[in-house]
């Protein structure tokens, strides 16, 4: 549980200028060492670069400087084997239903029949969405398509799984039941987790590690321990250090979270 | 200039010259079309000349008329309709198919009705235009916000101070849409029931120019039509752009 | 409010509304102008089974065919080519908008000089009136494509090929399809407009025909053919329109 799954050495990332507006210093440069089977989270203020980070991790674009190296190999633009993507939008393929959906996560990868059919079968009941199999996602409630989306991720048996904000649409109390969930699915498939979110208690209640980050070009201010034991779910907001962990996130966080507001406010 | 204005003029600019290059090396004969600087000429001298102004001032005012039948009685009914749920949900299937029927088809009959005069012509424009202000109202109006109108409740406004204040203005994107589509379609109704068959008119007259061979007329009404319409259809949209920009709708 | 004013009940009131006010203004205008919906459907009845219609019917409908075919083919080509390169489309979709709100009726004129009269000119006519729309839709939805999910193809490491059979067909085809149908009804209309001027042949040609005959019996019947015709497909298509677009 202690080897480096993900490494991010001096990492910058820079939007060359474009017709919409100037040159852009997005993020970095960057420190970062990501422990294998941990989950690890990242806070930070509005367009701090959380996500372009997660970008650089899946392979969805490259470093302006520095490296990113995962398993030890350098990530070049290229989406490495491995590595699942969960997004905030909804990336449910409406056309086909949700076994089909969450099938298309096996393209490539399985060939043979019998087994595709086993694996889809194990995540959709993995995601509690056996009655739905053969529904379409227009049928389906906000969180429970981002449930296919995470078993079309998990499907492919992935050993890094990055989350964009993926409550992110959802309402408070379906986040927290979803955030049990991601709990739970850490458990059983030993997956590395880096989840990016804004909501602080969520980053708490579910990391075991989370860093902080600065308002924009990101760089990462705090790294917290919270040491919650690793079977826990969302009643560890009951733990005497949960109380902590959230001030302190929040400490590192308001002042760059008020030079962003600043920023927009005076921002054209 | 920017990009894409550059790449509209390249295409169009395009289009003339090479129509010009294959008029004037003979691979488009000239009985079939004149070169376009040649078209060009026809078209002022047909306009200094006046000989025309009368067919282009009754089309364009048959097209007004239209027009004005269709948007008027069309955002009548669309309002009327929007209140009565029973009868919209009834007509619906025709509004749905309306714009697959061959409105042209009725011209022969409404002839033999009406006689050869104006009235075919006008009505054949009214009844294309007017299906699609209704549906344009109906679509602006289920789309005004119920917290509009809670807000609109709460101030005290009556029914009329409620349409004027707070409807109308906000259907107003919707409206200008309404009159864009019904001029559109008021414009190709006269004009094509024209030159199907009438004795006057631009359409008659590109008719009448086409059997006697006369390229030097058809060719610039053609050029003129075109211009109409797009200019027309450019203008509206425009204005219909701005507004819609204005809600952050575009 | 109960009793389920269901779209096929309402389209039943709807024609019966129709044949009604239809009789009514017969019983108004009388047989100077006008024929009932009885005589009408009885007339056409006979034309059905009379021998000099069909060849007019058939020249109608194989025009129709071919420039549906041309329509389909070239407007889906222009859709999918301007689509899928942003700034040819910005930059050519408000000038197709533009051409589809010109009469293209006098564009004929042009047509005819260009490929004399008969089955070609008409084609032509008629494959003019379908492109634009079914190219429009169809940049529309290439354009329209959420990019969520081609992100996701990407993520999940799809070939350009497979991105394009597996992503972007299925997300553009209902858009696609309601281009399709709508490029349909307007190719029909341009076909049977481009009869009505200077053609010999072809339902267009049997309307114009009768005016000259004062045959009013002809006049309502290929009218009403023309009119069940169109709206039972227009009906179908749209039908399979909603259907699409209800699972995406």
């Amino acid at each position: 549980m202690s080897s480096p799954h993900v490494t991010l050495r001096g990492v910058s990332k820079r939007f060359p200028a474009s017709a919409g507006g100037n040159a852009v210093h997005a993020l970095g440069p960057v420190d970062l060492e990501i422990r294998k089977g941990e989950f690890f989270a990242i806070v930070g203020p509005s367009g701090c670069g959380k996500s372009t980070l997660l970008e650089l991790i899946a392979g969805l674009t490259s470093a302006s400087e520095g490296s990113v190296d995962f398993e030890g190999k350098p990530i070049a633009n290229e989406i490495p084997d491995g590595v699942g993507v969960v997004f905030q939008e909804d990336a449910c393929f409406p056309w086909l239903s949700v076994r089909d959906n969450v099938a298309f996560g096996l393209r490539n990868i399985v060939a043979d029949d019998a087994e595709k059919s086993h694996r889809v079968g194990a995540a959709i009941a993995m995601m509690g969405l056996t009655d739905f199999t053969t529904s379409y996602p227009s049928q389906l409630s906000g969180g429970m398509r981002q449930r296919v989306c995470i078993a079309r991720t998990l499907v492919a048996q992935p050993r890094l799984i990055l989350l964009d904000e993926p409550f992110g649409a959802l309402d408070q109390q379906t986040r927290l039941l979803m955030g049990d969930e991601v709990l739970r699915l850490w458990r059983e498939t030993g997956a590395t987790v880096f989840l990016i979110t804004h909501a602080l208690d969520e980053a708490a209640m579910l990391a075991d590690r989370i860093a902080v980050m600065s308002a924009r070009p990101g760089k990462v201010i705090d790294l917290v321990e919270t040491n919650w034991p690793r079977e826990r779910d969302s009643r560890i907001v009951e733990h005497p250090n949960f109380g902590a962990v959230t001030s302190r996130l929040w400490k590192a966080l308001r002042d760059e979270s008020m030079k962003t507001m600043g920023r927009m406010s005076s921002s054209p | 200039m920017n990009r894409v204005r550059l790449y509209q003029v390249g295409v169009i600019g395009g289009f003339v010259l090479l129509l010009e290059a294959l008029c004037v090396g003979g691979v488009i004969d000239k009985i079939t079309m004149p070169p376009p600087h040649r078209i060009a000429i026809d078209f002022v001298k047909l306009f200094l000349s006046a000989r025309l102004w009368p067919e282009i001032a009754k089309s364009m005012g048959n097209v007004v008329l239209s027009f004005v039948l269709a948007y008027v009685a069309g955002i009548a009914i669309g309002t009327l309709l929007h209140a009565h749920r029973v009868a919209r949900d009834t007509l619906d299937p025709l509004f749905a198919t309306y714009y697959a029927i061959p409105v042209f088809a009725f011209y022969p009959l409404f002839i033999v009705m009406f006689g050869l005069g104006d009235g075919p012509q006008v009505l054949i424009g009214f009844l294309l235009a007017i299906v699609a202000v209704i549906v344009t109202t109906l679509n602006g109006l289920d789309r005004v916000p119920e917290v509009l109108r809670k807000t609109a409740r709460i101030a005290r406004l009556g029914p009329l101070q409620t349409a004027i204040k707070v409807t109308l203005p906000f259907c107003a994107p919707y409206l200008l849409t309404a009159a864009k589509l019904a001029l559109a379609y008021a414009f190709i109704g006269v004009i094509g029931s024209e030159f199907i068959m009438a004795r006057n008119g631009m359409g008659y007259e590109i008719g009448y120019a086409y059997t006697n061979f006369d390229n030097a007329t058809m060719y610039p009404l053609i050029l003129l039509i075109l211009l109409l319409s797009i200019l027309m259809n450019s203008g509206l949209s425009h204005w219909e752009k701005l507004l819609l920009a204005r809600r952050g709708l575009r | 409010m109960r009793g389920a004013r269901t779209p096929a009940r309402n389209t039943l009131v709807l024609i019966a509304g129709i044949f009604v006010l239809w009789e009514l203004a017969y019983l108004a205008v009388g047989d100077v102008a006008l024929r009932s919906p009885l005589q009408t459907l009885r007339f056409t009845g006979g034309l059905l089974q009379s021998d000099y219609f069909w060849p007019h019917l058939a020249n109608t409908m194989q025009a129709f065919g071919i420039a549906l075919a041309i329509a389909l083919t070239v407007g889906l080509a222009i859709g999918f080519a301007l689509g899928l390169h942003r700034l040819s489309a910005e930059a050519m979709e408000p000038m197709l908008v533009a051409l589809y709100s010109i009469p293209k009726i006098t564009l004929y004129p042009i047509l005819l000089l260009t490929f004399g009269l008969g089955m070609s000119a008409k084609v032509a006519f008629g494959a003019i009136h379908g492109i634009i729309p079914v190219a429009l839709f169809t940049l529309s939805a290439v354009r329209g494509i959420r990019p969520i999910l081609l992100k996701t193809g990407r993520v999940l490491k799809l070939s350009p090929s497979a991105m394009v059979r597996t992503i972007l067909f299925p997300a553009a085809v209902p858009e696609i399809f309601t281009g399709i149908r709508v490029g349909f009804s307007l190719t029909l209309i341009g076909t049977v407009l481009g009869e009505m001027f200077a053609a010999q042949h072809g339902l267009g040609y049997l309307l114009m025909n009768a005016i000259g005959l004062y045959n009013i019996d002809v006049i309502m019947s290929v009218t009403f053919l023309l009119v069940v015709f169109a709206s039972a497909v227009n009906g179908v298509l749209l039908a399979i329109d909603r259907r699409l677009h209800f699972r995406a």
